[in-house]
């Protein structure tokens, strides 16, 4: 493992993203405007249902979003020959990885940062915590969007079957994350499920730092959507093969 | 000998159930070295094997005197596989900038390896909207950054422009000359008479190694094609 290479890589990365102006655009203006929708949709409801469930949606764009963008990035790279390159030259496994987990975690930084400004600046959401750790909550839900991303790429023979596997791996997470119905009330078997879930604790870590000014228990969420991340970057390591049938 | 740049021996290659490479055999020294063949007839399987990217179920690759695919091999040689393996959304110049950085080469080199497969006029262009010939010379830069002991060349003159095609073949020669071991597969076998040796290779064996003036005389045949035409008939018969 270099930092030489794993800077070169998140670099060329973010220099590729530049030259897609649109999909920037879709990632970083889309949440603000879902969010704005899920406000409106609220706005003559009594009770402060928006308070609810905005944060766990803030929890959940940079997920979905960097889990489609890295799957589909990584799945052209086994495709157009460049990652078979790559791995024929002094290439780190890990370099690869960390420089993807890299590149997409600064644009996941500044999705949050915008979801967070329009979420609190323009539409009162109320936050109770330090809103800094909000934006690295979802920074963590990025990285690990991305790691599953990688992952799953390895499984999938074209862009399209990549894209499906979205539904797979990440409705049942959002059904489960608390979003729906609180994960204490669920059926115990569910409850167990979501328990080892990472995006439960994503959006677990949200709701107690719209709750409440104790960051002792969000740490402990970020530290396992974390774990999370790094296993799931492990066993995309392991999926990338230097020799290849 | 010593001095050859690649020894196989033994090798068996399976791919879905189906041998694609059997038991063998051959050295590649110095020169330009061409392997020529139809396609399907597992050139690139057996580029493949000597870059060290293909999964080998039997048999030995030494390259430049190490195990292929082995560490020490990775900044000494450049492969380019069939499909130019570029990124379409970077351009001329920072394709090669990216994977200079990777290999931990000066950044000058990247100038020089674009003015050597004449894309300079195109350096700020993205590679997504250049032609089929003009990527896969962009890939062919790539390969060579770095002064490569050896070149892994798949198919890097097809569907090329004759003018340009000469022009690699005169690089390939340049880059022979400075002491890199240059192998190139082509499905042309009019392309045979610009390489030093010959690999004449059909469905998955050897048929022939060789200089091209030794294959066309013990086949006394006028050019490579007619005599591979005779080496396939003798082999059947």
């Amino acid at each position: 493992m270099s930092p030489r290479i794993t800077l070169a890589v998140a670099a060329r990365v973010l220099t590729q993203l530049r030259r897609d102006p649109r999909t920037i655009a879709l990632m970083l203006v889309l949440p603000c405007l879902l969010i704005t929708l899920l406000w409106w949709m609220f706005k003559d409801s009594p009770g402060d249902t928006f308070d609810h469930i905005g944060p766990a949606l803030i929890a959940m764009f940079p997920f979905i979003v960097m889990f489609l963008v890295t799957s589909v990035t990584t799945l052209r790279e086994r495709a157009s020959g460049t990652l078979e390159r790559l791995l024929a030259m002094p290439m780190g496994k890990l370099d690869f990885l960390l420089g993807y987990a890299l590149a997409f975690g600064v644009v996941a930084a500044l999705q949050a940062l915008l979801a967070v400004t329009v979420s609190v600046g323009l539409l009162g959401l109320d936050i109770q915590g330090p809103v800094w750790l909000l934006g690295l909550v979802a920074v963590a839900d990025a990285v690990l969007g991305s790691a599953l991303g990688l992952f799953v790429s390895a499984f999938a023979q074209t862009e399209f079957q990549a894209v499906q596997f979205m539904p797979a791996l990440v409705f049942p997470q959002i059904l489960l994350c608390g979003l729906f119905v609180a994960r204490d009330e669920l059926p115990d078997f569910l409850h167990a499920v979501s328990n080892v879930l990472p995006l439960s604790y994503a959006v677990d870590a949200m709701n107690k730092l719209t709750q409440g000014t104790d960051t002792a228990e969000v740490w402990q969420d970020v530290l396992v959507v974390a774990a999370f991340a790094i296993g799931a970057l492990a066993l995309g390591a392991a999926t990338l093969r230097r020799r290849t049938p | 000998m010593v001095n050859n740049a690649v020894e196989v021996r033994g090798l068996t290659v399976v791919r879905s159930g189906r041998p694609v490479l059997e038991e063998l055999d051959l050295e590649i020294g110095p020169g330009v070295t061409g392997l020529l063949g139809p396609s399907g007839c597992g050139k690139s399987t057996l580029l493949r094997s000597i870059v060290g990217v293909q999964q080998v179920a039997a048999g030995e690759v030494r390259v430049l005197g190490e195990p292929a695919g082995s560490a020490p091999l990775r900044k000494r040689i450049g492969y380019v596989t069939q499909a130019a393996s570029v990124y379409d959304d970077l351009t001329v110049t920072e394709n090669p900038r990216f994977f200079a950085r990777v290999l931990g080469c000066p950044d000058s080199e990247v100038a020089k390896a674009i003015d050597a497969v004449d894309l300079g006029s195109h350096a700020g262009a993205v590679v997504g909207r250049l032609s089929g010939g003009q990527r896969s010379r962009a890939s062919l830069a790539v390969a060579l950054l770095g002064s490569p002991d050896l070149l892994v060349l798949d198919e890097p003159t097809v569907g090329l422009d004759p003018v340009l095609r000469r022009d690699l073949w005169k690089l390939f020669h340049d880059l022979a000359d400075g002491g890199a071991a240059v192998l190139v597969s082509s499905h042309v076998m009019d392309e045979a008479e610009r390489c030093d040796q010959l690999l004449l290779m059909r469905e998955g064996a050897i048929l022939a190694q060789d200089t091209p003036a030794a294959i066309k005389e013990r086949a006394n045949a006028r050019d490579v094609e007619t005599a591979f035409l005779e080496l396939v008939e003798k082999a059947a018969a």
